[in-house]
């Protein structure tokens, strides 16, 4: 897409600007494909015949696609091609198979909660976020004016669940708030707030935080004033870690905040210290608190207490009978794990799809990265860059940690997977998330305005522009 | 900024990569073992719906899988299933596998690696896949005859029959009573199943889930002077050597006697090896123990199979020669009695050894492992275990044994025509329950074709009558006949 255009006496590195929304289009119908494809297959494989509500659920959701692109056709003409259909596959993907569980469970007893139809509810009120953002947000520079009010909500929201009355302990962590009937983890959305407030802090503190103190063991350490902020983030996660006994969030936005200080100041020693404080950290969340070390026990032997660490197996278990081709949808058994549409979703798809198919949603995943990424790479002004840094980088982190978690290969966090657990907050926040990177992408692949003089009349030109 | 940025790509990618690796990891290198697992409900459920393969004996099925109309699609069905329960074992979706059920369902289940031409034919064609089937050693009559003679003694018997092919190591026959019907344990309705699983196992004083002939360890008695007369004769005796004979024995170091049965003299105080096994003379074989010393004793156990698991087809309790004995717990060890203790197996591949020429057949109850399409994937296995004694001394033992039936304590095996040999066994450890009876015995002793263990652990008679003669004889015969005949 880049090209190196060489003309006498400079070189120029040229973008050059392409829509691409035709491309978009013949993606997202692919996309689309895949997630109506993969619901009638749940009824096919549970049920012997295709649902009768294919068609109506089909159309629900080549509606919200739809939406999504004339959103993006409209207030974002050069944004990133490869990113909605990439969302939206693992939004039907996730969608049919919690649909699949619903199935299992209402087989089981009919009068079963079931989450799909809530899903989809969840979904397009994701879509009416995403259309949103794009249409009210025009230029994501001017999130950067309210730098400290994204902060400042940023923590409020984090704080929220811990506010007597309001907030709701589930599953041994308090993360969730509950209003009217209605259930919301704040977490989510404070990713999302925090993101921004990062990216616009260290686009003003840049040039402070990267100057160097002492060296040691040849890297250029920080100076010891400025470690202030890092130090506020490392308390900030030891406290949601304490009081919310969310291990992931507070992973999550430690991480987050780490890289992005590395970006900005582009010195590596930022990464040292953060694994430091990150690695202290984590010891003493180990010594002091038993449910750090029933995890990291639950992780490592599995096995010596299977009724204890039944979820962590049974996803084990999941996996394997799930084996290279997965037993095909509708024809395993993913349900006999706990929170199977939930938390343990990969396990799920991974029982259903196999090794192949989860393989293949990790790698959209990593193609989403891939591209939030590149989008910070042409981004011309360090605000856009630092945000779609910090998006991307997010998004990376939470696959890594829940996934990890649920495939042994990390002891086992509270996060949700994004795009495909079951869960409105963490849907609607994803999902503002793309249309905050597309935003960003739109900008930087536009093409540059045009500043050439119409030399013709030059002698009628009040100013000269050379 | 773009520096940090490729190298965050960079870090991104690792993490991604990690997870790829771990889901190839689990997902393809442990999920053998994982599905191999216990507690694993998906992989025991479909081992359950599977068509799982049959037990054969003699061509006939006596364990198959059967269509059901419940979910789990096949119910396992045993035929003459109380006659075979202690060879096939059970099947069950909720209590496991015993038995060849259990060492063998690898191939039963259809999970073998040696299947996996025609699990992936089956996989293509869109079938269900099946299990393989095992073709077991038994013959029919042979297990028919023993059980009919347990089961002939008055009363109820707990007892076990063991008939070895002396050559091959073949089982050819194997009961246990009392025995159990596999079928109620399998049965798919889960209260019934229940009923029948907690009478079996919940403190039954009957231990009908326990195969005797593998699984229980009895004091052999006077059988196991066979072991001490092969390691006599291993060290320069014959059968003409003189040994003492008399009606006591002191042992050394205490106060204790060993005397004869019914405080006989065994004809005299010096008499000859071959004598003392045809009257089963207990001071020759205490004085005999004596002068081999206990680690002489041990070793030629132990080439018989004694303190080694040297059977993996069924549950199997090691037989026990203990060591470091002093001489007292010597001389009684070398009656079969103290801590020896040996399954009935155990005994039965004594005298299958003797039969052999000296050598020690690993004992097999598979005959033929068969694909679903019937093609034999895997023979008989013939496997010596141990060369025991020379081809001379189990000739010398032999012609001792063929008196001990023909002159001896050992007659009711007689068969009319058939050259038997055989050693009897009574052991009374105790005088508040019946004394074991045991039989060991081969015919023909010329040419053996079958070795036969009885051990009758009570039945419906007094106390004096039980004699290994009397009680165990009998049935081994009606065994060794139904083989010899054939």
């Amino acid at each position: 897409m880049s090209t190196a255009v060489a003309t006498p006496g400079r070189i120029v590195s040229a973008f050059v600007p392409r829509k691409r929304r035709g491309a978009e289009l013949l993606l997202l119908v692919l996309a689309l494909l895949i997630g109506v494809g993969a619901y009638a297959l749940v009824g096919l494989g549970v049920n012997d015949e295709i649902p009768t509500d294919t068609l109506e659920y089909g159309g629900a959701l080549v509606v919200l696609g739809v939406a999504c692109h004339v959103a993006v056709r409209l207030t974002a003409p050069y944004a990133d091609p490869v990113l909605l259909p990439a969302v939206v596959a693992l939004n039907g993907l996730g969608l049919a198979m919690i649909r699949r569980i619903d199935l299992a469970e209402l087989a089981d007893d009919p009068d079963a909660k079931t989450f799909a139809t809530q899903q989809l509810v969840w979904a397009t009120l994701a879509v009416i976020g995403f259309v949103a953002t794009l249409a009210v947000i025009r230029d994501h520079r001017r999130l950067q004016t309210y730098t400290y009010t994204f902060g400042l909500i940023g923590i409020v929201l984090l704080l929220l669940p811990l506010v007597p009355g309001l907030g709701v302990t589930i599953n041994g962590a308090r993360i969730w708030i509950r209003a009217g009937g209605l259930s919301f983890q704040p977490g989510e959305v404070a990713k999302v707030c925090l993101a921004i407030f990062f990216a616009g802090y260290l686009v003003l503190k840049r040039d402070a935080l990267a100057l160097a103190g002492r060296r040691f063991l040849g890297i250029d350490l920080p100076r010891g004033r400025d470690l202030g902020p890092i130090l506020v983030m490392w308390l900030i996660s030891l406290g949601v870690l304490v009081f919310q006994r969310d291990l992931g969030s507070s992973l999550l936005f430690f991480g987050l905040f780490v890289v992005l200080l590395y970006v900005a100041t582009e010195r590596p020693s930022w990464l040292v210290v953060g694994a430091a404080l990150f690695v202290a950290g984590a010891y003493l969340g180990f010594l002091v608190f038993s449910h750090v070390q029933s995890r990291v026990d639950g992780w490592l032997n599995p096995y010596d207490d299977i009724d204890r660490y039944y979820q962590i197996v049974q996803g084990q278990y999941s996996l394997a009978w799930g084996g290279i081709l997965g037993r095909g949808l509708g024809e395993g058994t993913p349900e006999l794990t706990p929170y199977a549409w939930s938390d343990f979703i990969g396990t799920s798809l991974g029982e259903e799809l196999g090794l192949t198919g989860l393989m293949a949603i990790i790698v959209i995943y990593g193609i989403i990265v891939e591209r939030g990424l590149r989008t910070a790479l042409v981004c011309r002004d360090s605000f856009g860059k630092l945000l779609a840094v910090g998006l991307s980088v997010a998004l990376a982190l939470q696959i890594f940690v829940v996934l990890g978690g649920v495939t042994r290969l990390i002891p086992l966090t509270g996060l949700t997977t994004p795009f495909l657990s079951y869960g409105g907050s963490s849907l609607v926040a994803n999902w503002i998330m793309v249309a905050l990177v597309l935003r960003v992408s739109d900008h930087a692949r536009r093409p540059p305005p045009d500043l050439t003089p119409t030399s013709a009349n030059d002698e009628t030109a009040v100013v000269k522009l050379r | 900024m773009n520096k940090p940025i490729r190298t965050l790509a960079v870090g991104c990618f690792a993490l991604f990569a990690m997870l790829l690796i771990n889901l190839n990891y689990v997902q393809v290198f442990q999920a053998g073992d994982l599905n191999d697992n216990n507690s694993n409900k998906r992989a025991r459920d479909a081992e359950c719906s599977r068509e799982r393969g049959a037990i054969l004996v003699g061509g006939v099925p006596v364990a198959d899988s059967l269509r059901s109309q419940d979910e789990l699609k096949f119910q396992r069905t045993y035929v003459k299933s109380e006659l075979y329960a202690p060879v096939t074992g059970y099947f069950s979706c909720v209590y496991g596998t015993s038995g060849i059920e259990s060492s063998q369902n690898s191939v039963l289940s259809g999970s073998d690696e040696r299947l996996f031409v025609s699990r992936v034919i089956e996989l293509v064609g869109n079938k269900q896949p099946k299990g393989g089937s095992v073709l077991l050693t038994i013959d029919p009559m042979a297990q028919q005859a023993a059980l009919d003679g347990l089961n002939d003694l008055p009363g109820d018997t707990r007892g076990a029959v063991v008939a070895l092919d002396p050559q091959t190591g073949a089982i050819l026959a194997m009961v246990s009573t009392p025995t159990y019907n596999p079928n109620g344990i399998a049965n798919h309705n889960g209260a019934a199943a229940q009923r029948v699983w907690e009478r079996l196992t919940e403190d039954d004083p009957l231990r009908r889930l326990n195969n005797r002939a593998t699984q229980e360890r009895y004091p052999p008695g006077s059988t196991f002077k066979l072991v001490v007369a092969a390691a006599a004769l291993m060290n320069d005796y014959s059968p003409d050597s003189i040994v003492k004979g008399g009606t006591t024995l002191d042992l050394p170091q205490s106060s204790d006697t060993i005397t004869n049965s019914g405080g006989s003299n065994c004809g005299g105080n010096e008499i000859t090896l071959r004598q003392a096994l045809v009257l089963s003379c207990n001071v020759s074989f205490g004085d005999l123990g004596l002068k081999l010393g206990a680690d002489e004793l041990q070793e030629q156990a132990e080439l018989f199979g004694f303190n080694e698991d040297f059977f993996d087809q069924l549950s199997n309790a090691e037989s026990v020669f203990p060591s470091e004995l002093d001489e007292p717990q010597t001389a009684i060890s070398s009656i079969g009695q103290f801590e020896v203790a040996a399954t009935p197996l155990q005994m039965a591949m004594v005298v299958a050894g003797i039969a052999n020429g000296g050598d020690v057949m690993r004992p097999n109850l598979v005959q033929e492992v068969r694909s679903p399409d019937l093609e034999v994937l895997e023979g008989a296995d013939e496997e010596v275990l141990h060369q025991a004694i020379t081809p001379e001394v189990a000739d010398d033992l032999t012609q001792m044994m063929v008196e001990v039936v023909e002159n001896g304590t050992g007659s009711s095996v007689q068969i009319p025509g058939v050259s038997v040999a055989g050693k009897t066994g009574t052991a009374n450890s105790s005088a508040e329950r019946l004394p074991y009876a045991w039989m060991t015995t081969f015919a023909p002793a010329d040419d053996p074709e079958v070795a036969v263990a009885v051990f009758v652990e009570s039945t419906g008679v007094g106390f004096d009558d039980v004699s290994g003669g009397g009680i165990a004889g009998p049935i081994a015969k009606r065994v060794m006949e139904a083989v010899v005949s054939r």
